[in-house]
Parts: structure tokens; sequence; C-alpha cells
């Protein structure tokens, strides 16, 4: 036979049987909707969580201090002050595969502007913290190294501050009093709205950390280490080698610090959405099977009801592969058919959804692939024995079957 | 001449059961080229087992049968499709046409299957050629719901010929048919054998088997007599007798 006879002869088979086509292929419709309906669904979902992560910035390790005890008494976690701005230098120095570090330092507190006050959270940071954040300035620019030297009064602000205490009006070049000091706003940041816990990150004040430290609060310690690896590959490399580093230079018997990643944090976040995705596939993998069933039960009724015109076939020269081929092609045609509106009824269904409950949704073009290819492979799997069944008959008693 | 059917000592034996049934025992039977031979017998003759051996669709259980000189008595399920393909055309009793497909599809058919493999174009250049031996190109596209009975015997006749076969096979092909329409698809085969397509056909009617040429009864699995038709009837003449007979009926 011809490559596409077969294909002729499957499509004006189903035509003759416009309804009951469409009934067998409902099955394979609802199952590859649902398929896709729920992936788009919990894809979105946590497309939604991987963006918060990733808004903390680009591959980025974090070092945080370990606990401290004293006296029997334990503090909570990341209260030893353990590590120092020489351990930033060491990791920026001697750690492969290193971008940028950033020494943090942080504390709440009052600044007033404008004859305005508003509680918010200090930060010290190197030049590099906009780099590893990956956090735009809107306006102005960042501080430098020479003001990092310099220790210069110098801040940059997020969103939140220039709402509260320079309404309407242009913060760069204005002063800000932080502990009755008078910095100077050199930057505005761009908007970055809330984290994945819920905070508000634009409710910051940044300045050097050497202004933090030796002007403001006085202290020899950081609170935590933000360093950027140079690739998402060399994540883990860095995170081995930053421990190395700073165990050897801590000399202490126990771990006094904690190095975390960004794709340990992903894993964590994303942990939820997953379970339920893996959860929503497998009830719309059953329906899937279901679909299949019934394509196979009409394909069964189908071979019976035109026993005789496959004796026909076979008097005139179709041999039983020719039969087989011929009805293995009506069923895959059927779930096909099924599955590509199957995946547009997912498609609809998704958006749907999404417009009623502001849910983002998004459908990967993987599961679109993988939609077709087991909507055929249905097809196959549950036209075989029905096809395999006509193959086998004896042309002479279906050509004598009424 | 080498005979297109050449049958020696054919047996055909059914295990059913407790009973074997023993349907042909020893045909021995030549047809050569050119030839229309009328295979008569009552019910339960054998007659039917042995043109669906005849036809390939069955293989003996005994002897040894040769089509156009190539033995397929031990053909398996494959080569046969394709020795029935290529050598034989089927005129069924009930047409056994596929039902809401064009004439001309249904004559297409056969060459679906064929190796050849011919462009769609040559196709269906060769299905029309075909419809217009039996005289039916004009209804090409009409399907078999909007034809006569004789009108879908001679799609039928069209759709055996269409792969240019060395035999062409009829069982009972008259059997749901009028008197007057018998006479025209046995016209139609007269015609056909004129051509010099041999032709065997089963039947059961007496007057039918006189248009052929040879006439082999069959009785208990075995040939009864074996001769030449004497007196043999014309199509054409006996349509034109019938139609006169009708208009006297109708002027008295």
């Amino acid at each position: 036979m011809r490559i596409l006879a077969p294909f002729k002869l499957a499509a004006r088979a189903l035509r003759r049987n416009k309804m009951r086509s469409l009934l067998t292929m409902l099955g394979v419709i609802i199952g590859v909707g649902s398929v896709i309906a729920s992936v788009s669904i919990t894809t979105g979902a946590s497309k939604q969580v991987e963006d918060k992560v990733a808004s903390l910035g680009q591959n980025v390790v974090t070092v945080f201090s370990g606990n401290f005890t004293s006296g029997g008494m334990r503090g909570g976690w990341g209260s030893a002050p353990t590590l120092t701005v020489e351990d930033t230098t060491a990791i920026k120095n001697e750690v492969a595969n290193v971008v940028a570090v950033s020494p943090e330092v942080r504390d709440r507190m009052q600044i007033l502007a404008n004859g305005l006050n508003w509680n918010t959270q200090i930060q010290g940071e190197s030049p590099d913290y906009p780099q590893i954040r990956d956090w735009d300035i809107a306006n102005g620019a960042m501080f430098t190294d020479a003001d990092v030297r310099s220790i210069a009064k110098v801040a940059v602000i997020g969103k939140t501050v220039v709402d509260q205490l320079f309404i309407n009006q242009d913060p760069v070049g204005e002063t800000l009093i932080i502990r009755n000091i008078p910095f100077k706003v050199v930057g505005v940041l761009e908007s970055k709205g809330f984290n994945l816990f819920g905070q508000d990150q634009d409710d910051i004040v940044i300045i050097p950390y050497t202004s933090h430290m030796r002007r403001i609060t006085k202290r020899i310690f950081v609170n935590s280490i933000m360093v950027q690896a140079a690739s998402k590959d060399a994540i883990n490399q860095v995170q081995d080698d930053i421990t190395t580093l700073l165990r050897d230079r801590h000399k202490s018997a126990e771990q006094d610090f904690t190095v975390r990643t960004q794709l340990e944090l992903m894993a964590m976040a994303t942990s939820t959405t997953r379970i339920m995705s893996v959860l929503l596939g497998a009830i719309a993998s059953v329906s899937l099977i279901v679909g299949g069933i019934g394509i196979m039960n009409i394909m069964l009724v189908s071979v019976t009801e035109r026993t005789r015109e496959i004796g026909i076939r076979m008097a005139v020269g179709a041999r039983g592969r020719d039969i087989l081929i011929q009805f293995l092609i009506e069923a895959v045609t059927l779930s096909a058919v099924g599955g590509i509106m199957g995946i547009a009824l997912g498609m609809a269904a998704a958006k749907i959804t999404s417009h009623f409950t502001g849910w983002p949704t998004l459908t990967p073009y993987a599961w679109i692939g993988i939609a077709c290819v087991s909507s055929a492979g249905i097809g196959i799997v549950s036209g075989f024995y029905p096809a395999w069944k006509a193959s086998r008959l004896d042309p002479i008693e279906a050509l004598r079957y009424e | 001449m080498q005979p297109v059917i050449k049958l020696a000592e054919i047996h055909k034996v059914y295990h059913t059961g407790e009973v074997d049934v023993h349907a042909v025992r020893g045909v021995s039977l030549d047809i050569l080229p050119g030839e229309f031979v009328a295979v008569m017998g009552s019910s339960g003759s054998g007659k039917s087992t042995l043109m669906n051996m005849i036809g390939c669709l069955d293989r003996p259980t005994g002897g040894t049968y040769f089509l156009d000189g190539l033995d397929v008595s031990t053909l398996d399920r494959d080569q046969c499709a394709k020795i029935r393909n290529a050598k034989i055309g089927f005129v069924f009793q009930g047409f056994n046409l596929l039902s809401r497909t064009t004439a001309l599809e249904n004559v297409e058919m056969p060459m679906l299957y064929n190796h050849a493999h011919l462009p769609a174009a040559e196709q269906k250049k060769r299905a029309q050629n075909s419809l217009e031996l039996v005289g039916l190109a004009q209804r090409a596209d009409h399907k078999p719901n909007q034809l006569s009975g004789g009108q879908q015997q001679r799609v039928a006749i069209a759709r055996a010929l269409v792969n240019q076969p060395s035999l062409l096979l009829a069982d009972e092909p008259t059997g749901n048919l009028d008197s007057q329409t018998s006479i025209e698809i046995m016209g139609v085969f007269q015609k056909l054998n004129d051509a010099g397509i041999t032709i065997v056909m089963v039947t059961h009617e007496l007057d039918i088997a006189r248009y052929t040429r040879r006439t082999v009864i069959l009785r208990d699995g075995k040939i009864l007599t074996d001769e030449p038709v004497r007196d043999r009837l014309n199509a054409e003449t006996e349509l034109k007798n019938l139609k006169q007979a009708q208009e006297a009926v109708r002027l008295a």
C-alpha cells in the first residue's frame, strides 16, 4: 500500500460515523485536556515561586554565621559573631568562579528626612550588591569602592523609603538622617516587590558596609556574606570551596557558619508545587487511560461491524498486514485528533482558570509534545488488539458474515 | 496451450469436531484460456469448497493446483493474497460492494493492494475503463444504494476486471437478480468471454448455465459430468425475445 492511502481510508471510515468518532475521541480529549490544564496550572504556580527565588539574585551563595553558645546558653541561628570582612576578602581572592562578594550587616533603625520619619532596614553592603541581587538602579548611581574606603556618608534607597520620605520629590542629592548622621542619597533602586517570605524588599536603605560598621553600629563582625558564582554550574563548587576555606580560616572544632545556595532554596520552595503536579498528573493520566480503553472498545465493535468489508478487501488481495495497518491507523487517527483537540481544550481551560482566579498559568512546550506522543501511543496500544483481530479473520468466513 | 487452471486429484477434508467432512474427493480438471465454464451441483456437492480453492481463498488438503502454471496449493496467506490480487477477479452473489463508497472508488479498491503501486491518475483511468467495459461509465460517482441490483453486479464485475486477472471467478452471480437482469449480466460475461477472458462460474440454475460453453456437474465432491454446452444461448437474442414477449403481453 501507498503511504498516504491508509490515512485517506481511515479519514473516510471515521467520517462515516461522525458522532461515534467524536464520542470516542471525547475520552482522549478530556484525558489530554486535563493533563495539559493541570500541568499548565502547576507549572504557572512553580514558575511564580521560582521567580520569587530568582529575585534573590543570580547564582547566589550566602554564608551565614553560626550559632552563638556561651556558658550553656545557646543563641539562635546566625547569632554567633564569626564572619569578618577579612573572610569576605579571602573568599573573593581565593575561591575560583566567584565574580562578586558583599559582606552584609543589617539593622532596623528610625530614619529622618524632610521632617518625616520612618523605621526601616539599614543594610551595609559592598558596591557589588546590586549586581549579586540582579537589582538595577532606577535613578542616580550605586556608591563606589572609593566610598567604601572613605567610609562615605552616602546611601542608596528603595522605592518604599522614597514613597514614605520623599513624596513627589527626586530624592537623589537629598539628605537622610540615620542616628543623627546625615547621609546623602546617591541612588534609588528599582522596585522589586515582595520576596518569598512576604517581606517588602523595597523598604531598605543601603550604605557602604564600612560606614555601617564604623559610623553607625560600631562592630567588627558581619551578619552574612553574599557571593555570586560565575554560573549556575559553578554554584556547588563555590559552596564547597567556601566551606573549606572558612573552616580553615576559623580553625574551630565545630563549623561556626552555614553556606546556603540559591539552588537549595529553589528546591525547598518548589517541593510543594512538585508534589501537587505529580498528584494532578497521576489523576489526569488515569483519565487518559480510560480514553484509551474507550478507543479499544469502539475499534472492536467496528471490526465486528465491518467483518464483511474486511472479507471483501482480503478477497481482492489485501494481506493481513494491510488490514492491520488500516485499523491501527484508524485508532491512531482517533486518538491523535483527540489529543490535539485535548491540548487546545486544556490550554483554554488553563486560560479560563487563570482569568477567574488570577493564578498564573503556563503550558510548557515539552508537555504539548508529550501529550501528542502519548495520545498517538495510546492509539497504537488500544488499537493494536482490534486491528490484529481483524487481520487474522478468515476471508471465507468474513465474506459469509451477515 | 497451458491451462489457466490445472487441478490434479484435489481433496479437501474439514476436521470439525468428531467427524471429518470430506467435501472434495479427488477432482481433476483442466480449464484452458478463453473457456467459459459453469460449475453446477446441489448444495453439499462441494462446489463452493472447490470454488474457494480455485480462488485461493482456501487450500486443498491433498492434490496439486496450478494457476497459470504456478503451483498455488502450498502458498501461505500473504502469497495467496498476492495471487488473488494479481490473477483472480471475484464476482459474488451478494455483489459485496463497499457501501457509502462510489462505484469508481469500489473499482479502484483492488489496485490499493496492487504491488505495482500505480499512480492515482492511472488508477482512476483504469477504473474508468473497467466501468466502461461493463457499460456503467455514466454511473461512476453513484454509490451502491443509488444503483439497481444489476448495476451493482456490473460494478462488481468491473472491480474484478480492474487488475487484468487471468481468471474471472463468479459465485452465483445471478442469484440475487431477476430473470431479465440475469440475462443482461450473462450478456456482459459472454461479451467479456468473447474478448478472451476466462470465466468460471458457480450456479445452480440450468438455464443460466446454458449461456456458458462447458458445464461441470459435481456430486458428493466428485465430478459427475463434464461436457460442452449444446444449443448454447445467446444473451442478446434472449433479451430481444424477452422484450418481444413483454411487448406482446402489453398489446394484448
